[in-house]
């Protein structure tokens, strides 16, 4: 017990007198740390956000090409449409006896750089929708498929100031440039509660919208087709970006990737979703290998700070320890004190990383929010979370047997100055 | 009953010249419990290199240091320094004081590596010297003669059966070192430790009854420089 006291006595004292290099050293450890767990931290819960996230789909069917593109343009509203598929064939998938639930989808224009979807009212899940279409959750209703109205994700909303009685133009192209606005004006007549997925920066519109606006035009026959007002649009003429798909069962969907992928020509279908982003994270896999060498490497930095910073003073206090030595102090004791002392500023500074870390993962967070729509959970618990600090505090122990071992060599006699 | 027993204590050091030079010759000193012995030595004549053997901070080249029965010179260092924590008390010159620590903290560091820490027990002591009122005060606040009581306070700390002062009065003003000589009698006497003190202050070495001249007891030759 004497002997804790006598620790906790010498590295308390000593963190005092070179308090301004303690806490510059812990800094620089507070920031390895906080680095170390924002890696980790943003990767996994990126990965989990972007493949296991809840989509509300199984499936995407699409213009033959990449599923990746597929996914990212119909589900996380990123990419590009890799092109489009003929009405007739939403038609067919919506009527296979695998398929539960099947959305059109028509994208390629933006409001204020908020992806527009035209869809049917199929889009909104039935749970969500209340009687007279009124919006469950949220406010307002469904659009009426025959009019120019929206319905918008929480986030645009709340971003742009927008509600239930607003009135927004559209911007061709997904990039929003303020000279390729729509004449046609669509009223709000719905805002979405938040899902916490991409879909709350997304404005609904009536995919009929889509096709009806001004200076689109349609090629599901091969041949240009301009939608004229007093006009039923042939079904022949019309053509969707993507259909997203519910399937019956699971199981069902090898069975229509088979059909579609493999046998068919014309389509692709991307299934299942969460197992096309993991293929993104496997290949993007060697930047996060990248950043983990770097923070790893800022640690090992942060930990040689420390070896330097107590080594510097160990030559002035060599009497200090000459004086515990003939106080009856052992060369064990002193040389715990500067691993003990060693280990506490690193621990300070993997305490302080958590904050850090908070910090870091708040500012990233709000970034994935506001570009994607995924909601990182900064709080979830994760065992790097206390692996790192104590991690930490290992290497800065472990740093600190260089100035321990000079410490524990300290001769007595040569350090009691002065001889008479 | 003896507390201090040396038997043929031989110390050398290298030399330039090569070989080595015998600074500590003593082939036999001894102190009885309670008594209160001071050694008459000039700078260089080897008081402290003496009283670090004595003290187990110097390992002997030949010869035996006995505390209480135990010799020192035979233990292994750590025994050694558990040996000195329990049993002897050191007041130097210069006092050595912790710097970054109270008056209060240097007492109980003092005991930490013997009895063990004991607060009460620390602020008695410093109470006795005359600072109970400065127990929280750094050595750089303290005066010189006050910083002169916490050592002593210190090397009192474990209850020692033997106290070792070397010139503890060499930083003090002749008012000082008086009082500060009359207070480590004092409280020799009253803990009933012995006292093994050098000096070379003819005033000191008169507050004793028994003065031994180190040139006396020490065969080596002493040579010029500090040990």
């Amino acid at each position: 017990m004497s002997s804790l006291r006598v620790l906790r006595l010498v590295v308390a004292r000593s963190l005092r007198q070179h308090a301004l290099s303690t806490l510059v050293t812990a800094f620089s450890v507070a920031l390895a740390t906080g680095l170390v767990l924002s890696v980790y931290a943003i990767e996994a819960q990126a990965r989990a956000a972007f493949t296991a996230g809840p989509t509300g789909y199984d499936a995407v069917l699409g213009a033959r090409g990449s599923q990746l593109q597929l996914v990212l343009n119909t589900v996380f509203h990123l990419e590009t449409s890799p092109g489009n598929i003929p009405w007739s064939l939403y038609e067919t998938v919506k009527k296979d006896s695998r398929v539960a639930l099947a959305v059109p989808y028509a994208v390629g224009d933006n409001y204020k750089g908020f992806r527009i979807v035209g869809t049917t009212t199929d889009a909104f899940p039935k749970e969500d929708v209340g009687a007279n279409g009124r919006l469950a959750a949220g406010a307002g209703r469904v659009f009426d498929p025959a009019c120019r109205e929206a319905v918008l994700g929480s986030f645009v909303a709340a971003r742009e100031g927008l509600s239930v009685g607003s009135k927004i133009h559209p911007y061709h192209d997904i990039v929003y440039d303020e000279r390729q606005r729509h004449e046609d004006e669509y009223v709000v007549v719905g805002v979405r509660a938040p899902t916490n997925t991409p879909s709350d920066r997304v404005v609904w519109i009536p995919i009929e919208g889509i096709y009806r606006m001004k200076g689109h035009g349609l090629r599901g026959t091969g041949e240009m087709y301009v939608a004229k007002e007093t006009e039923e649009i042939p079904d022949a003429a019309k053509e969707v970006s993507a259909v997203m798909l519910k399937l019956k069962s699971p199981g069902m969907g090898m069975q229509l990737q088979q059909t579609i992928n493999t046998q068919g020509k014309v389509a692709t279908l991307a299934w299942p979703i969460g197992a096309v982003m993991a293929e993104l994270f496997d290949k993007l896999g060697w930047i996060y290998k990248v950043l983990t060498l770097i923070a790893n490497l800022v640690c090992v930095v942060a930990a040689a700070s420390i070896l330097a910073s107590i080594y510097n003073t160990i030559s002035e206090r060599r009497r200090e320890f000459a004086i515990l030595r003939a106080l009856g102090a052992r060369r064990s004791t002193v040389f715990a004190a500067i691993v003990t002392e060693s280990a506490t500023i690193s621990a300070i500074g993997a305490v302080a990383g958590l904050a850090v870390y908070v910090a870091v993962m708040l500012g990233a967070a709000a970034v994935v929010r506001s570009e994607t729509g995924v909601v990182l959970e900064i709080f979830k618990f994760h065992s790097v979370i206390v692996a790192a600090p104590l991690g930490m505090t290992a290497l800065g122990a472990l740093c600190g047997l260089v100035p321990a071992f000079k410490a524990y060599r300290t001769d007595v006699a040569t350090h009691l100055a002065p001889s008479s | 009953m003896a507390v201090l027993e040396i038997e043929g204590l031989v110390k050398t050091y290298a030399v330039p010249q090569g070989g080595r030079e015998a600074v500590i010759d003593v082939p036999s000193f001894r102190i009885d419990e309670g008594e209160l012995v001071a050694l008459r030595g000039e700078s260089g004549s080897g008081k402290t290199t003496l009283l670090h053997l004595v003290a187990g901070i110097l390992a002997p080249d030949a010869g035996r240091v006995l505390i209480d029965g135990d010799d020192m010179a035979a233990l292994p260092e750590a025994a050694r320094d558990g040996l000195r924590a329990r049993t002897i008390g050191y007041v130097f010159q210069t006092f050595n004081l912790l710097q970054g620590y109270t008056a209060l903290e240097n007492v109980e560091l003092g005991m930490a590596f013997g009895r063990g820490i004991d607060g009460a027990a620390a602020r008695v002591l410093l109470d006795r010297v005359g600072l109970g009122d400065r127990v929280d005060y750094r050595p750089a606040q303290l005066s010189v003669g006050q910083q002169q009581r916490v050592a002593l306070a210190r090397a009192l700390a474990n209850r020692p059966r033997l106290v070792l002062a070397d010139e503890p009065t060499g930083n003090l003003d002749p008012v000082r070192a008086r009082e500060a000589i009359e207070l480590l009698l004092e409280v020799c006497k009253e803990t009933g430790a012995a006292l093994l003190l050098v000096s070379h202050d003819p005033a000191v070495l008169a507050r004793f009854a028994k003065v031994h001249d180190l040139a006396a007891i020490n065969r080596a030759r002493a040579t010029a420089g500090q040990r």
